[in-house]
């Protein structure tokens, strides 16, 4: 009965660990490699006046005050319009909708929204928001069209992190008298938060770092003013390294590294809070 | 208006209740006396958790049930004349097989109840949680650690908090599938314990699978089977000399 077999399970076991580390190396070295390479180039131009210059024709003076604003903008009215359409059409999908096959369609529609490359978005918002909507080339007309490109992410991660709940806490407040509502609010949100909250460090990071759907629906290349509205022009970070990047001058290209520094900084501060967050709520509820 | 009125705690009149086409539970008619245990005994599948489920409306939650026939709760048809089912459910207490405390701190989970109706005053909720607490035999073993999470109790000790849960917004009923079934013999000990303490307040009914526990701490038990209300009588009476060959050939083990 004894099969001999060319590897036993255990050898098979250290081979297939072996091979996950190097698999997790190889990306996390090119990360690095990359990293480093920028970190080199750029962090010489990284100062004040980098932060609080305009524009400019001359890379030495040029800054990124503009971008930033415009990125902060854009960012903080997409996430208006996006968080509460998402998290509640992720609960209202979960909890109340009925699950015939009309929901599974919707159920599909939603996760392959969240693969449509992005500068798809950027059509529809060009023609929906900038033209036919009248927005022009707004910040409105970006934070709508982007709301659009991560609502899919919010719903999906909503979604999964409601269906996570166990049904038995909702049975405990259903028998305790309490509403549907009251349900949700109390037991089911609170249990679920990690979980939405993931869905929303993953959809702001998208939203930070989507240059192609901005190109499209008008966002500028360059900017001399802060916007003051959400009607005003703007320009965005990513667009400003993309703009750079794409200059002949060897200075530009060293602005472009130092936009990505503080591109990444932003990024990575914004995901650390959210994980702490997480992991401080996880304390909480698991003792 | 019958000559049982006002009697009995919970009643029920030609029950049927069906999962869409699947019939459940057939014509079922009992009488329980207030301050009783009450025991469900039968095989799996024979319709005790449906049956209990129908006192507090839980099977609303589920779609494709009907059910026609009466439940009554103090003469009053919780399904006819019943407005409110929120405010009803508050009046019914219920206790899951498996321990199901929130992922909040012990306070909390006691508190639950209370603040769903409303309670803000902190001097009311700490008082009631206390007394839930004493009542449900908690207290001198959490007393100190009331913000810690739930979570971290022992198994038993969390099937005891969600007694204290329950019975903090004053229900006068109490229902319990399979309480202690998750539980080792000496956690299942202290419930049983526990039951027979709270009978005094509440009319409790209890299902379980272990005859032992069934026969500790009732006073009278329901014998089911295949949907039906084979036998109901005083637990003595089922356990050493049942009417039915059913019953019988049940409790001395011969089938389920
Ligand atoms: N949600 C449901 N949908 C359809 N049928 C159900 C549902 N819940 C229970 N049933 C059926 O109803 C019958 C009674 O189930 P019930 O859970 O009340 O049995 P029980 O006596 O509590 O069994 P156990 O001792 O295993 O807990 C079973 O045949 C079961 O398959
Ligand atoms: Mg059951």
């Amino acid at each position: 009965m004894n099969k001999k077999r060319f590897f036993n399970p255990d050898i098979q076991d250290k081979v297939f660990k072996v091979f996950a580390i190097c698999c997790t190396s190889l990306g996390l070295l090119t990360l690095v490699v990359l990293l480093i390479d920028i970190t080199i180039k750029g962090i010489r131009r990284i100062n004040w006046s980098f932060f609080f210059s305009l524009p400019s024709r001359h890379a030495d003076e040029s800054g990124i005050y503009t971008a930033l604003a415009g990125m902060v903008s854009l960012l903080v009215i997409t996430l208006l319009i996006a968080l509460p359409i998402g998290i509640l059409s992720g609960i209202y999908l979960q909890e109340y909708g009925k699950k015939n096959r009309f929901a599974r369609l919707i159920e599909i529609n939603i996760s392959n929204l969240a693969g449509v490359p992005s500068v798809i978005y950027g059509i529809l918002g060009l023609q929906l928001f900038v033209r036919t909507a009248g927005l022009g080339n707004s910040i409105l007309s970006g934070a709508l069209t982007l709301a659009l490109l991560i609502m899919p992410i919010i719903i999906v991660s909503t979604r999964e992190a409601v269906k996570a709940v166990p049904d038995s806490l909702r049975e405990a407040a259903f028998g305790l008298g309490a509403t549907k509502w009251q349900t949700i609010q109390r037991v089911v949100l609170p249990a679920s938060f990690g979980g939405i909250l993931t869905g929303i460090i993953l959809s702001t990071s998208r939203a930070i770092g989507e240059t192609a759907p901005l190109i499209v629906v008008g966002a500028l290349a360059y900017v001399p003013f802060i916007p003051e509205g959400p009607m005003d022009q703007y320009t965005s970070l990513p667009i400003q390294v993309f703009n750079w990047t794409s200059r002949p001058q060897q200075g530009f290209v060293v602005n472009a590294a130092a936009g990505i520094i503080v591109l990444l900084l932003f990024t990575f501060i914004l995901n650390g809070t959210a994980i702490y967050l997480r992991n401080k709520w996880y304390k909480k509820i698991a003792a | 208006m019958d000559s049982n009125y006002g009697t009995y705690k919970l009643r029920t009149r030609h029950l049927n209740l069906f999962y869409s086409t699947k019939q459940a539970l057939k014509d079922i008619t009992i009488n329980i006396s207030p301050n009783t245990v009450t025991a469900f005994i039968g095989p799996s599948g024979c319709g005790k958790s449906t049956f209990l489920r129908c006192f507090n409306r839980m099977n609303d939650l589920i779609e494709g049930v009907t059910i026609d026939g009466e439940v009554l709760i103090d003469d009053v048809d919780i399904y006819k004349n019943m407005v409110d089912v929120h405010e009803y459910r508050k009046k019914v207490g219920m206790v899951f097989q498996k321990p199901n405390p929130f992922p909040k701190s012990i306070f909390e989970n006691v508190a639950f109840g209370l603040r769903i109706n409303g309670e803000r005053s902190k001097t009311v909720l700490e008082e009631s949680v206390e007394a839930a607490l004493k009542q449900a035999a908690l207290w001198e073993e959490v007393k100190d650690s009331l913000n810690k999470s739930a979570l971290a109790l022992s198994g038993g000790q969390q099937q005891r908090l969600c007694i204290a849960r329950a019975i903090a917004v004053k229900p006068s009923v109490l229902l319990m599938d399979e309480p202690a079934s998750a539980l080792d013999p000496i956690s299942t000990a202290k419930i049983e314990e526990l039951i027979y303490q709270l009978k005094h307040s509440f009319t409790i009914v209890i299902v379980t699978h272990n005859m032992q526990q069934a026969a500790r701490v009732s006073d009278k038990t329901a014998f089911f089977f295949m949907g039906e209300l084979i036998e109901f009588d005083k637990t003595d009476k089922i356990f050493t000399n049942p009417s039915e060959d059913a019953t019988q050939n049940y409790i001395t083990g011969r089938f389920g």
